[in-house]
């Protein structure tokens, strides 16, 4: 099994977003970074897989430079080859970002001589959530996919696909090759060993320059949401502070 | 010139969040000062297409076939690119359910048009729309523009509150037919797991929500027994899922499950952004915890500012004592 997944480097915000003065990007001057917890999941789904039928995970992004910092940690926790599509940082909208990745996975699966058996996303990047790039890709490359993901069983031929529902799941059956769009909860992601981190140094790093036309979407502006404030009502500071929980339960009918 | 709305059905019951999708679609037709049109696919569709005339649409599309049993997302993108072609629409747009922001992508990918998911609110009175849309699952705003000929869309879970139609459409039934080869059938469902029947943790009116500050995963037996008493779901920050204390079917939040439930207990939760996101449409909020600068607490309507592990096994008692 050769599986791809492609995974983008998000800033981590904690209690409030803030955004640059221009407007253009979320101002990440006191922020680290992460990729999206679909796509870790996603990532740790394929070093799975590997571990237990055989063969390579390569991992894609597309980002700034710096965006090498998401794919060796990729490398730490298992995976074999790593692609950066380097931008300039600026945003790019969910067609162009599509077209290059397209452009990028044919072009290795030419070099390969064959497609990669599985093709993994997350269900929706943490920043932009346009949720589309995947089904973009997929179908740009004729393969079929189906999002929303927390269970993958590998078949002879096939992948079987089990998609959260409320109170249940919906199971797919696709051919391979195939893509998915994966979400958290399929597993727990490992954490990197000491071992894993060295040999993440040293993992190979192929640069693919790809540009592609800007699609119809386009960036104005990022403002953050007006913010509710409500003025919080202190109930207690102890256990005592039980009677007016309890009252405040039975005004509000949810006590039984 | 038309709107065309892309309606959603299990098995031929009809999603919750319909009535938020016509309730935006009845919005946007006017401000295009189009007509409105629905398009129901599948067995069972022809089922609700009352209930979609009564929502706005002056003519509901009816799409049936041989493949249009359950869901899929081929069949049914497909199915909405032909009727496209066949009946020429402005825009055609869903909710931004899981299914609903798919199929859309599906149209966006055959037809290579733009797509924008998740829209808060729309103004199509110029070329090109102008659009404000959610990033971070609803932290952040991003106002774009969408220039393309066939316009695609879909409108946040949520970002609209569900109105009855003033005056219902005509609901004028039109089946429709696509032309469908085997490679929809790729990603139809093949069998379904249904596993928790009663309140599930979207649909509680009580959710019970530990964070790391419950400090282990025996921790949780205490907000459990409130959960019960209430009978609601308990619910976790992202930070205990990593930790293992928890499923993450569990989880609360932006890569979790957004609730609404009539009151959410929120106990030793620090309310990172992507963690108040998945509950900020709860009707009332109460934090327990030690740290009264908390988010979580800054921003609840009530709070209890002490340490979880006496508080929520006295809010229990007291409920006992009470009941008698
Ligand atoms: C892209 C992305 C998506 C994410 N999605 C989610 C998501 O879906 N859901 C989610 O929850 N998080 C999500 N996160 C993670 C989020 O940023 C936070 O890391 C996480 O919510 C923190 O969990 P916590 O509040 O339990 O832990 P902490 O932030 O460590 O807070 C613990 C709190 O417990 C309090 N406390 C400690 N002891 C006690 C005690 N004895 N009694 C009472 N209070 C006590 C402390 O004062 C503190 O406020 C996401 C992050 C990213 C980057
Ligand atoms: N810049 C990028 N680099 C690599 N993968 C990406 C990028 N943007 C999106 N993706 C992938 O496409 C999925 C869906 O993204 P989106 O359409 O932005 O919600 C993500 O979860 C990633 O797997």
């Amino acid at each position: 099994m050769d599986i791809l997944v492609c995974v983008k480097r998000v800033p981590a915000p904690g209690a409030r977003i803030n955004v640059t003065d221009d407007g253009l990007a979320v101002d990440t001057a006191h922020l680290g970074f992460t990729t999206s917890p679909h796509e870790e999941c996603a990532l740790e789904e394929a070093v799975q897989i590997v571990e237990r039928e055989g063969g390579t995970v390569t991992v894609m992004t597309l980002g700034p430079p710096e965006a090498e910092e998401q794919l060796r940690y990729a490398a730490s926790v298992g995976a074999h080859h790593l692609v950066l599509i380097p931008t300039d940082g600026s945003a790019w909208d969910p067609q162009r970002t599509a077209t290059a990745l397209g452009e990028a996975i044919a072009a290795a699966e030419a070099e390969r001589g064959a497609p990669y058996d599985l093709l993994l996303f997350g269900n929706e990047s943490a920043d932009a959530g346009g949720f589309q790039v995947g089904v973009r890709v997929a179908h740009r490359l004729g393969r079929p996919i189906v999002n929303a993901v927390k269970g993958i069983e590998i078949g002879e031929t096939s992948v079987t696909a089990r998609r959260e529902i409320d109170g249940g799941f919906e199971i797919y059956r696709l051919p391979r090759p195939a893509a998915l769009g994966i979400k958290e909860g399929i597993n727990l992601p490992r954490y990197p060993t000491m071992k894993g981190r060295l040999a993440s140094k040293k993992a190979a790093l192929a640069v693919e320059e790809i540009d592609a036309p800007p699609g119809g979407q386009s960036l104005v502006r990022l403002h953050r949401p007006v913010e509710t404030t409500s003025r919080t009502e202190v109930l207690g500071t102890d256990a005592s502070a039980a009677v007016a929980v309890v009252d405040l339960l039975q005004e509000i009918g949810v006590l039984p | 010139m038309t709107l065309l709305v892309v309606l959603d059905h299990d098995r031929g019951k009809w999603v919750e969040a319909n009535d938020e999708a016509l309730t935006a679609a009845r919005g946007l037709a006017t401000a295009m000062e189009t007509g409105l049109h629905a398009v129901l696919i599948g067995e069972g569709a022809l089922d609700l297409a009352g209930q979609a005339g009564a929502g706005g649409a002056a003519v509901v599309h009816v799409a049936t076939h041989p493949m249009l049993t359950d869901y899929g997302p081929d069949a049914h993108a497909e199915t909405v690119v032909q009727l496209a072609a066949a009946t020429g629409p402005d825009a055609v747009m869903a909710v931004g359910t899981s299914r609903g922001n798919e199929v859309m992508a599906q149209v966006a990918a055959r037809t290579n048009l733009p797509f924008v998911a998740n829209c808060a609110s729309v103004d199509p009175t110029a070329e090109p729309w102008s659009i404000t849309r959610v990033q971070w699952g609803g932290s952040l705003l991003e106002d774009v523009t969408l220039d393309a000929p066939t316009k695609l869309l879909t409108y946040g879970l949520h970002a609209t509150a569900a109105v009855r139609a003033s005056a219902p459409g005509a609901g004028t039934v039109e089946m429709f037919t696509p032309e469908l080869d085997d490679r929809v059938g790729h990603t139809i469902v093949i069998d379904r797991d249904v596993q928790t029947a009663g309140v599930t943790l979207s649909t509680a009116p009580v959710v019970v929500s530990g964070g790391r500050g419950v400090g282990s995963a025996e921790g949780f037996a205490v907000l459990e027994e409130l959960a019960e008493l209430l009978g609601g779901r308990v619910g976790c920050s992202r930070a205990v899922t990593n930790l293992g204390w928890r499923n993450h079917a569990d989880q609360v939040g932006q890569t979790g499950t957004r609730i609404a439930p009539e009151i959410y207990i929120a106990t030793g939760i620090s309310g990172a952004i992507q963690h108040w996101v998945g509950a900020m449409a709860s009707k009332r909020i109460l934090a327990i915890n030690i740290d009264p600068e908390a988010n979580m607490v800054v921003k609840a309507d009530y709070a209890v500012i002490g340490d979880l592990h006496e508080v929520v096994p006295a809010i229990s008692a007291e409920i006992r004592r009470r009941r008698g």
